[in-house]
């Protein structure tokens, strides 16, 4: 394989990792700076938060979640990961490198591991998405008690439009992580804690999720503006 | 005061202003220079007019607010929401004798809160009783996620935390400003949820908490717990600067705020001296909510509800009459709403 199509792979693995309060991908938030593939197939990554200040539990979570999307490539030899320009850059990176768990890595200053953390924010990627998908349906003109009694089987036999078609990917995949016994006889729509849904109650359940979704958004706006002034104050100042 | 189109007078309190010191000279180390970095990046999602050079921006003086806030800005009196950063500046990054002078020149225009941090032990109570009768506090502005020796953040519901609170009520003051973002460290999966605020306020019906920058990050577990407490208000600074790079998805956020927690709980900030308070309360006063919106909110931005945010709910928390406060100011009298005819 060629460095090009390495390179592409890499993008690719990367790709499939989300900033867990944003929802959105490492690469389509530009968090990554520089990929970089050696000769005998070492990957190193670098990557730069919009603050000094993100949270580091969340900078450990992505340096993690990008060092095992790329390790499964089958060609790879080693990840390196580097966070740059971050108060706790060295802490995340060497425990990054050492396969740590996070209570490791800052010794002391937490008693539990990110599994907690990641599973909330799942369950809001999860409800984020689900609510983005039933809008779509119920647009194009799905009645509520048909959405409720819906199988992810069936689901994923609908013919949607590219956007619909778009929609269901995602909230298929968060629907598979966040239960990963379930099969396709399930229920598509369910709350967080897997109870089904009322389907008179459903514009006041979407009202609620409606609320997940914009603090997301709102996170994301905040995230965008303050990285395109970091790029471009860094960019100053290597002139 | 703010004129609107139609000539309604408006009165207007800013519930969160500053006047900091994050020049290098202060700084006492890279996290000063760090930290008033990132503010300077947020300033810039300001309309590029209002943009300053670093050096200003990094310290300004009295001169400089006067004008800005209350001749250029609209705004009719302002509250200090001072965050002292003392592992970060060597005088502070909010100092409340600064403040307190500034005050002491124009008593009708300014508030200096206080702050207090539980991580101080009894030296910070003994402090804190000072600091009331001295400055005569109705309230605090606190930061969650500031750090301290080797804490890099507390919650409210940390058994010093509930002290500070108990004493608080004992001395009189009533608002307590928390700054709720997500503490960095201790990393607990709890400390990224503002449940602790849920608590302090249920054991502390008598004190109002002013969530401020709504919550932000957090807005969706933010509008949950107000709903539940009925002394939990929104602090709009930070928010209402979206309104200008991003107008429509401001308008979402008073959607949320409006539906959850209603028109009664929401207070107007600038969050000077990051924005000028003049282009967000321009912009502000002349959004309306989209009829979608509207419907969603089961409320409007009529002008009503804009004199509620921009003044009447800070007033009724700080008692302050605006009446009396216009009259004092030398200030039109305001019109009563006028009804639907």
């Amino acid at each position: 394989m060629n460095q090009a199509d390495q390179l592409e792979q890499v993008r690719a693995a990367l790709d499939t990792v989300t900033d867990p309060e944003i929802d959105e991908s490492v690469t389509t938030l530009e968090f990554v700076s520089s990929v970089k593939v050696s000769d005998d197939n070492d990957v190193s990554i670098e990557f730069r938060l919009p603050t000094y200040w993100c949270a580091p539990n969340f900078a450990f979570l992505m340096a993690s979640d990008m060092r095992d999307a790329v390790a499964e490539l089958s060609w790879v030899n080693s990840v390196s990961v580097r966070l740059l320009d971050h108060f706790s850059a060295e802490m995340i990176s060497r425990s990054v490198a050492l396969k740590q768990e996070f209570r490791d890595a800052f010794p002391g200053e937490t008693d539990d591991d990110l599994k907690l953390i990641r599973q909330k924010f799942l369950g809001k990627a999860f409800e984020r998405r689900q609510e983005l998908l039933m809008r779509h349906l119920l647009g194009t003109g799905q009645k509520s008690e048909e959405i409720t009694e819906l199988r992810m089987g069936e689901l994923m036999e609908f013919s949607l439009d590219p956007e619909g078609a778009r929609l269901r990917t995602l909230y298929r995949f968060a629907w598979r992580r966040l239960r990963p016994g379930w099969d396709d006889g399930k229920l598509a729509f369910v709350a967080l804690d897997g109870t089904p849904l009322d389907p008179t109650k459903l514009s006041g359940y979407l009202r609620k999720l409606a609320g997940v979704r914009r603090n997301a958004e709102f996170n994301a706006v905040i995230c965008r503006s303050l990285l395109a002034e970091r790029k471009a104050e860094l960019s100053t100042v290597a002139c | 005061m703010f004129t609107t189109k139609s000539g309604d007078k408006v009165f207007v309190i800013d519930s969160h202003i500053a006047l900091w010191d994050g020049s290098p000279a202060n700084q006492r180390n890279r996290h000063g220079e760090e930290f008033i970095n990132c503010f300077y990046n947020y300033h810039k999602i300001s309309p590029k007019e209002y943009y300053w050079p670093r050096e200003k921006f990094e310290r300004y003086d009295e001169a400089d607010l006067m004008k800005d806030v209350f001749e250029d800005g609209y705004v009719d009196m302002a509250i200090f929401q001072p965050a002292y950063l003392g592992e970060f500046y060597k005088d502070g990054f909010g100092n409340l004798k600064r403040n307190w002078a500034l005050r002491q020149k124009h008593p009708d225009r300014l508030i200096a809160n206080g702050w207090w941090d539980p991580r101080n032990g009894e030296m910070g109570l003994v402090q804190l009783e000072k600091d009331a009768e001295m400055y005569k506090l109705k309230g605090v502005k606190l930061y969650t996620a500031d750090w301290h020796g080797n804490s890099k953040g507390y919650k409210l519901s940390d058994p010093w935390a509930q002290r500070y609170l108990e004493k608080s009520v004992e001395v009189g003051i009533k608002n307590i400003h928390v700054h709720k973002g997500p503490t960095i460290l201790p990393l607990n999966r709890d400390a990224f949820d503002v449940a602790d605020v849920d608590d302090a306020a249920s054991s502390f019906p008598d004190l109002n908490f002013i969530v401020e920058h709504v919550g932000l990050p957090r807005l969706d577990d933010f509008c949950w717990i107000a709903t539940q407490e009925p002394n939990v208000y929104a602090g709009l600074a930070v928010a209402s600067a979206l309104i200008h790079t991003r107008r429509r998805y401001f308008a979402e956020i008073m959607t949320e705020l409006l539906y959850w927690l209603g028109s009664d709980r929401i207070l107007f900030g600038s969050d000077y001296a990051i924005w000028h308070p003049r282009w967000i309360i321009e912009q502000f006063m002349d959004l309306e909510l989209s009829e979608d919106l509207a419907s969603e909110a089961n409320n409007t931005l009529s002008l009503e509800v804009k004199r509620k945010i921009m003044a009447e709910n800070c007033a009724r928390l700080y008692g302050i009459d605006i009446a009396q406060q216009s009259a004092r100011l030398g200030l039109p009298a305001i019109a009563e709403p006028v009804g639907v005819a």
